[in-house]
């Protein structure tokens, strides 16, 4: 069922564009040897080259085009052998030179595409525009003096990629989902950490809203949204706004907002007195980058396996659901940890035991997979300790949290609190004769035909063996004893 | 001492007839009984060349001397001097004192150069007659005959071409832009090459138009120019354009000679209006190669009419992105306002000068919305066509010899009020500057007023090796001796 918006005057679908900013992982900026770590003392990562002092000239960071590449291709994209870079020209006191160094006119990577998976299980394609190389600007902090900006340079120069997807999406959850997508490949790849809070992977989404089959109307760029749920919110909240204007008989102007997540609204951001000519030109301080097709092709051999394949993958492999296969694969590290699990083993158990009881235990302790308190190792042995019969699958549930809670093997836990499973027939035997003598009535009942009792029954024996019985035994000693 | 050239004191200083010290003490000297009427200099720095005279002395006892140990120098103050003040001749870097050295300038203390000060200039480079300076004109060494009103010296490296003609310096550094080495060393009667565009790095070179500008060497012979553009150049790994290729003998390619060479002239370069004596001083050069056994040809370079407009697009265009770093916050001279926007204002309005507020204000014209494809973007297809002209024109010749400039140097104030006319002083210097491609003024004659006249040598892109080697022969050929009435030593 397509997402719409229900007006008075009729449904109204929404149109959604992307244009993602995201850090390029590299220890140096685009054009300067200084440091990109974040969180550093204001103005500690700072070279003549960023702060623009005369003579000072720009030369690009080849590891940064590598990850631009890398990223192209892990778009499926074209990469334009030939690229440029042009400067774009504004003042401001967290742009030194007064223009910025990106690629107006010919990106390196052109278009390319993103798979992207919804709830209800279906996927779409997104055409990505193009994804081009740039710097970032420092930070403006107009909070620490009365009457005085400070400017904070150590981000000037940073290298980003903006990619630009078609107005291909058309709903919230389709805007989310590419978001969660292309975070995934990004991280997949190395190329950026997708770390919204730290500003390392921001949105500028652009909406518009249109009638079935009409042409597309104006779009308003709602600008530096900085998480995937304020993505999604910012979406919804625009085009109601749109539809409100359209329904009243106004007209939507193409204009550039901000989403206020406080109040759940966007406004205004420029008002059109400051709109910007940029007079882009090619920077004359760089030569066209021109790009080794040999070089290429040796960045693609090395690609690692993305998102998309490790799920075919899983699905044909381990036989998961596209759902299971999907949630395993989002993160690197879940899928790797899931994958040494399951080689092996049983694959559809590995896979309950990750998505149900693993994420549970980190959701609640606030920890990540790469420093989760039970080890792949740790769990793929207590698969093997319920498969040969030493645990049963209800004591798997207690060894895994006390794995959780203590970060033990599963045998010194099972060896510790004697979890070990009951197979003696003897104790079993005795454990049932002690059930049916405390409940003579129930016993009677069972005989006088109520079946459902049997059920019961079990669970008495179980709770007597303190949950270490073997269920198959407990389950032939007690038909024995009822019949 | 003073009529020693650069190879000259050079020679003297290995055979330890003068030490670098006396030799740095008498151009000292004749800086500060010069420079107030000259104005060659900015900022003089007497300590520090004393201290590098020092070091070369040092370095020539132990047997350790570079190639340029001991020569006194004078640096355009448009090149980055660690320490030293570096104002690009404007009040908005009045203050700016560089904490790191330009690469070309660097390279020069490498091989043991001493630097006697900041030579004065255009503001920004921007400028043919040295007038433009915040820091007062330079005024030309030379004289008419007859006549005592003050010249100019020419632009925009004007206080590098003035301080090697009156004497106050061995060489001089210079860059050219548009014409701003070849057209002072016409007007002051000293020798200059703008090498190709990448011979040199621009690290640490305040940047006017990035795609044009080149630093090159001012000096009294052609070979002194060769010497020291040997130690210029070289690739530079913080300059993205600078050109990775080896540094020839360029001295050596002084002693070549031009037999063989066939020699193209350019006809487009005999304006309408060019003054008798320099069309005569130009078919003189021609003469003298053909003397020295060179082959003369006529070549056609039939986008040259466009070089100028072209140029006074593209220049002012990169101008007025790169002086938008001047704005006050992190370096250079302030005016505080109220609020953000009124301090830029006043800081760009009291730091540049009017020739400095015209190019942003035509740069900034021609690359807005609406006028870019009908400016910037053809002139950049006009700049292609420049280039293929002299493409074509080398697969027939070796090099090509025009004349320098279409006038001798014109007194102080004179076209201050039509800077069309003053651009037309570029007319023959942009094309090659345009184009990338290597040139080189040589002193050749006098004019009717006894004013220094220069002829042009272009080269195929670097080979600045041919182009010397054709320049040395004209100065052979023209012996030019005179000496301005003004200089040190006189």
């Amino acid at each position: 069922m397509a997402y719409v918006i229900e007006g008075s005057t009729g449904a109204w679908e929404v149109v959604i564009g992307l244009e993602v900013h995201a850090q390029i992982i590299s220890a140096s900026k685009l054009f300067s040897g200084a440091a990109t770590a974040f969180g550093a003392e204001p103005n500690t990562q700072v070279s003549f080259v960023d702060a623009a002092f005369p003579g000072m000239l720009p030369v690009i960071n080849r590891v940064c085009v590598a990850q631009a590449v890398r990223t192209g291709l892990g778009l499926r994209a074209h990469i334009n052998l030939v690229s440029r870079f042009d400067r774009k020209n504004y003042f401001y006191p967290d742009l030194p030179p007064g223009y910025q160094i990106s690629q107006f006119a010919h990106p390196i990577v052109g278009a390319g595409v993103i798979e992207i998976e919804l709830a209800d299980g279906s996927t779409r394609s997104i055409g990505v525009t193009r994804l081009h190389m740039e710097q970032d600007a420092g930070k403006s902090l107009h909070d620490q003096h009365p009457g005085k900006s400070c400017i904070d340079l150590n981000r000037a120069g940073v290298a980003l990629m903006e990619i630009v997807s078609e107005p291909d999406l058309r709903s919230p959850e389709e805007a989310g989902a590419y978001v969660r997508k292309l975070r995934s490949i990004l991280r997949y790849l190395g190329t950026c950490d997708g770390n919204m809070e730290e500003g390392s992977l921001r949105a500028d989404v652009n909406v518009s809203v249109r009638k079935h089959g009409e042409p597309y109307r104006t779009r308003c760029e709602v600008k530096n949204v900085n998480s995937i749920r304020f993505v999604m919110l910012a979406v919804e909240a625009e085009a109601m706004r749109q539809v409100a204007v359209w329904e009243a008989g106004g007209t939507v102007q193409q204009e550039t907002r901000l989403f206020d997540s406080g109040r759940g609204v966007t406004r205004p951001m420029r008002s059109k007195e400051d709109a910007h000519d940029y007079r882009y030109f090619p920077d004359p301080d760089l030569f066209p980058l021109v790009l080794d097709e040999d070089w290429v092709e040796q960045l693609r051999r090395a690609l690692p396996e993305l998102p998309d394949e490790k799920r075919a993958r899983f699905m044909r492999d381990y036989g998961l659901s596209a759902y299971d296969a999907g949630v395993l694969v989002a993160e690197q590290a879940t899928a790797l940890y899931f994958e040494a699990v399951a080689r092996g083993r049983d694959a559809k158990q590995a896979a309950n035991w990750v998505t149900g009881d693993l994420f549970a235990t980190l959701n609640r302790s606030g920890r990540t997979i790469e420093d989760s308190p039970v080890s792949a190792a740790s769990l793929g042995r207590m698969l093997d300790l319920v498969a040969d019969g030493t645990i049963n699958g209800r004591i798997a549930k207690d060894v895994f949290d006390a794995m959780a809670e203590t970060g033990l093997a599963p045998d010194a836990i099972v060896q510790q609190r004697g979890l070990r499973q009951v197979t003696d027939t003897g104790a079993i035997d005795a454990a049932v004769a002690a059930v049916l003598a405390a409940n003579p009535d129930k016993v009677a009942e069972f005989r006088g035909g109520k079946d459902k009792l049997f059920g019961f029954f079990v669970g008495q024996v179980m709770r007597e063996m303190r949950g270490k019985g073997n269920p198959g035994l407990v389950n032939e000693a007690l038909k024995q004893a009822l019949t | 001492m003073f009529a020693l050239t650069l190879a000259g004191a050079r020679a003297a200083l290995r055979a330890r007839q003068v030490s670098a010290r006396e030799l740095t003490d008498a151009y000292l000297g004749a800086i500060e009984a010069l420079n107030p009427r000259l104005n060659a200099y900015i900022t003089p720095t007497p300590e520090l060349a004393r201290r590098q005279a020092d070091a070369a002395d040092a370095a020539l006892a132990r047997g350790e001397a570079g190639p340029l140990a001991g020569i006194p120098l004078a640096i355009k103050d448009l090149f980055c001097t660690a320490g030293v003040r570096t104002t690009a001749g404007s009040r908005i870097l009045a203050p700016f004192v560089p904490p790191y050295e330009s690469t070309v300038t660097a390279n020069l203390l490498r091989d043991g150069a001493v630097f006697l000060g900041k030579a004065n200039l255009d503001e920004f480079a921007m400028g043919s007659s040295n007038m433009t300076s915040a820091f007062g004109p330079v005024t030309s060494p030379w004289t008419r005959t007859g006549d005592a009103a003050p010249l100019v010296p020419g632009g925009s490296s004007g206080g590098s071409a003035a301080a090697v003609a009156a004497r106050l310096a061995l060489g001089a550094t210079a860059t050219d832009t548009g014409g701003s080495i070849r057209q002072p060393a016409s007007f002051c009667g000293v020798a200059g090459i703008k090498p190709t565009y990448g011979r040199c790095s621009r690290w640490g070179i305040v940047a006017f138009a990035s795609s044009l500008d080149q630093a090159g060497p001012l000096a009294r012979t052609v070979e002194d120019c060769a010497i020291l553009l040997g130690s210029m150049a070289g690739h530079d790994p913080k300059d993205s354009t600078s050109a990775d290729r080896p540094v020839p003998d360029f001295a050596a390619a002084c002693r070549r000679g031009v037999r063989g060479l066939r020699i193209g002239v350019p006809r487009e370069y005999r304006s309408d209006g060019m003054p008798p004596e320099i069309e005569a001083l130009w078919q003189q050069g021609l003469a003298w190669l053909r003397a020295a056994g060179a082959e003369t040809v006529d070549v056609s370079l039939p986008h040259t009419k466009y070089g100028l407009a072209t140029y006074y697009i593209v220049a002012p265009a990169e101008a007025s992105s790169n002086l938008a770093r001047y704005d006050g916050v992190r370096f250079g001279a302030r005016s505080e306002g109220g609020d953000l926007l009124e301090m830029y204002e006043n800081t760009r309005a009291e730091g540049f000068g009017a020739e400095v507020r015209r190019r942003i204000l035509i740069g900034t014209y021609v690359l807005s919305a609406g006028y870019y494809d009908a400016y910037y973007l053809r002139a950049q297809k006009v700049r292609a066509l420049i280039l293929r002209d002299f493409t074509e024109a080398f697969h027939n010749v070796d090099a090509l010899l025009t004349p320098t400039a279409p006038s001798a140097a014109f007194p102080q104030g004179e076209r201050m009020d039509d800077p069309v006319k003053m651009y037309l002083n570029d007319v023959f210097t942009v094309p090659a500057s345009m184009s990338g491609i290597p040139g080189l003024s040589v002193p050749a004659g006098l004019d009717a007023r006894g004013l220094p006249l220069g002829l042009q040598v272009l080269g195929k892109p670097f080979d600045e090796e041919t182009v010397f080697a054709v320049g040395a022969a004209l100065e052979r050929a023209a012996g030019f001796a005179a000496l301005p009435a003004l200089r040190a030593g006189g």
